[in-house]
C-alpha cells in the first residue's frame, strides 16, 4: 500500500501541477508549453501505471484509468496547439470546441434531429424490423436458408454505402433518402444475425419442446426466440452504427440546409473547422449513447447468457 | 455442397427477377413520355397527370409499354443486362483492346481505388497489431486505452473523412495518402480488438509451459501468442480490408475527386447517369470480394500449415 501510496500521490499532483502551468503560458509560448505539456503527460501515464499496478481490482481505478488518459490526451491536445500556434484550419483546440458547442447548441439540436431521429432512427428501426422477420419467416424453409445465408454474408461484406447516390436520387434530398440508405445499409447485418441465433438451439432442447407437445409457434415463442436474442442484439449492436455512418454519409450526395451530414460537408468547406469537430462529438455521443442504451437493454433480456453472468 | 449451390442460385435468380420487375414501374414515367412522343396511345393522356399517378399504377394501366421501360439512356433503374453491358464495356472490353488504363476504364478506376485501399490496409494492420501487443504485455494500456478503441467502434468515424481529406491537403498532402490514412483509421480498430483476443488466447497451461522453458517475453510472444492468434488476426483482416475498402470510397466523395470508383459514383449521381453508378457500384463489390476471397485463401493456406485446420 505504502508504495502504491507512494507513486499517486506523487505522479497525481504533479501531473496536475504541469497541466495548470501548460494550460496557463500556452498561448505563444513556443516549446515551453510542449515540454510542460509533455511532462504533464508523462507524470499522467505514471499515474495510470500505478492505477493499473495497484488498484487494478477496484472497480473506481477501472474508471478512472480511462477516464485520466482522455484527459491527458485533451491537455496534451489543448496545450500544443496553443503553445506553437498550429494555425486554426488544421487543428482548432478542445477549448474552442467546447466554445462552439456551447454557442450553437440550436443548430447542433436542428441537425442531430434532423439526422438521428429521422433519418437515422427510423430507418434502422425499419430495416432491423424488416429484417427480422424475415428471419423469422425463412426459418420454417431450409431451402431458403441455406441460399439466403451466404448471399447474406456476402452483401454484409459489401460497399453498400455505395448505393447512397442512387437511393439519393430515388427518394428525394429529405429524410426519406437518409432513411432508405440506413434500411439497405442495416438489413443484411441483422438478417445474417437472426437467421444465425434462431438455429442455436440443441437438439435435446427442441426435442424436451417436442415432448411437451408444443405446436411451432410455442416453441418459436417460447425457446427459439429468447435463444436467439444474444445474436439478435449483436446484429442490432452492429447496425447501430451503421446506422449512423448510412445517415451521415448519405447527406454528402444532397440533403436540405440541415443535417450533420451536410455540416460537416459545408463547414469543411468554409474551413470552420470548430463547427465540424463540434458535429463529430456530438456524433460521437449520440452513437455511444445509442450503442450504451442497447447494452443495458441486453443486459435486461439476455441475463441468463454466460457473458452476461460474468 | 450441391444443395447449397442450388439455394444459392435460386436466390440469386430471385433477386434478379426481382430486379427486372421493380425496373417496370421505376421507369414507366420515361417509358409513357417517349412511347407518347413516338405517337403511341398513352393513357392517361397528358404527361402532368401521369405525374399524379404512382408507378405501379401507371403500369397497370398501360401493359403494352412495359417494354419500353428497359433499354432507356438514363433510367431511374438500370435493368440487370444493362449494368453488366457497361461494367463490360468498360472493363473487359477495354482491356481486350489494350486500353485498360484509359480514363474511362473502371479497372483504372478501381486500381486507383485499390491502391489507397491497400496501403491504409497495411497501415492500419501494421498498426493494429503492435497497440495489441501492447495491450496485451502492459496493464496500464490493457487498462486506459482498451476501453477507447471499444467505444471508437460506436463512433460514426466515417464522418470525419471530409475533414480529413482538407486538412491533409492544407499541409500539402494530395492524392493517395489522405484516403489512405481514411482506410487505415477503420482497419485498425477490428484489428486491435480482434489481436487482442488472439494474443490472449492460449491457456493458463501453455504460458506455465512457457515459463517452465525460462522463455523470455519476447520468445513467449513469437513461439506461443503470434501463432496462437492467427485465426483471430484473419477474421480482423477480413473485416478490415472491407473497412479499408469503404473508407477508400467515402474518401474519394468530399473533394469531388476525378479518379476512383468513389468519384465515379459522384461524377455519375451530378450528372444523373444511373448507369455509371451501378457499374461502379458493381465494381466495388467484385473488388471487395475479391479483397476478402484472397484473405479467405491465404488464411486456409496458412493455417493448414500451422496445422490448425485439417
Amino acid at each position: 500500500m505504502n508504495a502504491a501510496v507512494k507513486s499517486l500521490g506523487l505522479s497525481l499532483p504533479g501531473f496536475v501541477l504541469f497541466a495548470a502551468l501548460g494550460l496557463s503560458v500556452a498561448d505563444g509560448s513556443g516549446w515551453i508549453g510542449v515540454a510542460l505539456a509533455v511532462a504533464a503527460v508523462v507524470l499522467g501515464w505514471l499515474a495510470i501505471r500505478g492505477l493499473a499496478t495497484h488498484f487494478d481490482t477496484q472497480g473506481w481505478a477501472r474508471l478512472g484509468a480511462p477516464i485520466l488518459l482522455g484527459l491527458l490526451i485533451l491537455v496534451l491536445w489543448e496545450v500544443t496547439v496553443r503553445a506553437l500556434a498550429v494555425p486554426f484550419v488544421i487543428l482548432p483546440p478542445p477549448s474552442a470546441i467546447a466554445v462552439k458547442m456551447s454557442t450553437s447548441l440550436p443548430i447542433l439540436w436542428a441537425d442531430m434531429v434532423q439526422t438521428v431521429v429521422k433519418g437515422a432512427l427510423t430507418g434502422y428501426v425499419m430495416g432491423c424490423g424488416a429484417a427480422f422477420l424475415t428471419a423469422v419467416a425463412i426459418d420454417r424453409s431450409p431451402f431458403l436458408q441455406r441460399g439466403l445465408l451466404p448471399v447474406g454474408n456476402f452483401v454484409a461484406a459489401l460497399p453498400i454505402i455505395g448505393t447512397a447516390p442512387i437511393l439519393v436520387m430515388w427518394f428525394g434530398f429529405d429524410w426519406q433518402s437518409k432513411a432508405a440508405v440506413v434500411v439497405v445499409m442495416v438489413f443484411f447485418p441483422m438478417l445474417v444475425n437472426t437467421v444465425a441465433g434462431l438455429s442455436e438451439t440443441t437438439a435435446m432442447q427442441r426435442d424436451l419442446m417436442h415432448t411437451y407437445a408444443a405446436s411451432y409457434r410455442q416453441t418459436l415463442f417460447k425457446l427459439r426466440l429468447p435463444a436467439a436474442m444474444p445474436f439478435v442484439f449483436n446484429g442490432l449492436k452492429i447496425s447501430s452504427t451503421l446506422a449512423l455512418i448510412g445517415a451521415i454519409v448519405a447527406e454528402f450526395f444532397g440533403s436540405p440546409t440541415l443535417g450533420m451530414g451536410f455540416r460537416i460537408s459545408t463547414s469543411v468547406g468554409q474551413l470552420a473547422l470548430d463547427m465540424v469537430w463540434a458535429e463529430i462529438v456530438v456524433a460521437a455521443i449520440v452513437g455511444s449513447a445509442f450503442y450504451g442504451s442497447l447494452a443495458i437493454i441486453e443486459k435486461g433480456v439476455t441475463f441468463w447468457h454466460p457473458s452476461q453472468r460474468g | 455442397m450441391m444443395r447449397n449451390l442450388l439455394s444459392i442460385l435460386t436466390v440469386v435468380a430471385a433477386i434478379i427477377g426481382l430486379w427486372y420487375a421493380a425496373c417496370i414501374p421505376m421507369n414507366m414515367h420515361e417509358a409513357t413520355q417517349q412511347a407518347q412522343r413516338a405517337g403511341t396511345e398513352v393513357t392517361p393522356a397528358t404527361a402532368s397527370e401521369r405525374l399524379q399517378l404512382g408507378g405501379i399504377a401507371l403500369a397497370v394501366k398501360n401493359p403494352t409499354l412495359w417494354r419500353g421501360s428497359f433499354g432507356q439512356d438514363r433510367p431511374r433503374l438500370p435493368s440487370p443486362d444493362q449494368v453488366m453491358t457497361e461494367l463490360w464495356n468498360t472493363t473487359g472490353a477495354m482491356a481486350l483492346s489494350g486500353r485498360a488504363m484509359s480514363k474511362r476504364s473502371l479497372v483504372f478506376h478501381s486500381w486507383i481505388t485499390l491502391s489507397a485501399t491497400l496501403l491504409g490496409f497495411a497501415f492500419g494492420t501494421g498498426l493494429g497489431i503492435i497497440l495489441a501487443v501492447g495491450i496485451v504485455h502492459s496493464r496500464a494500456m490493457d487498462m486506459s486505452v482498451m476501453p477507447w478503441a471499444i467505444a471508437s467502434q460506436t463512433i460514426p468515424i466515417l464522418a470525419l473523412a471530409p475533414m480529413i481529406i482538407v486538412v491533409l491537403n492544407s499541409i500539402g498532402l494530395q492524392g493517395l495518402i489522405p484516403k489512405a490514412i481514411i482506410s487505415a483509421y477503420l482497419s485498425f480498430f477490428p484489428v486491435v480488438v480482434g489481436m487482442v483476443k488472439g494474443l490472449r488466447a492460449p491457456g493458463m497451461m501453455q504460458l506455465d509451459l512457457m515459463r517452465t522453458y525460462n522463455a523470455t517475453q519476447g520468445q513467449t510472444l513469437w513461439k506461443l501468442r503470434l501463432p496462437a492468434s492467427m485465426p483471430y488476426l484473419f477474421a480482423s483482416l477480413k473485416i478490415g480490408i472491407s473497412a479499408s475498402l469503404i473508407g477508400a470510397i467515402v474518401g474519394e466523395l468530399p473533394t469531388g475527386a476525378i479518379r476512383g470508383l468513389g468519384a465515379r459514383m459522384l461524377t455519375g449521381s451530378y450528372y444523373g447517369q444511373t448507369i455509371q453508378i451501378w457499374s461502379a457500384l458493381f465494381a466495388a463489390a467484385i473488388l471487395a470480394a475479391i479483397l476478402v476471397g484472397t484473405i479467405g485463401l491465404i488464411q486456409r493456406r496458412t493455417l493448414k500449415r500451422m496445422g490448425m485446420q485439417p
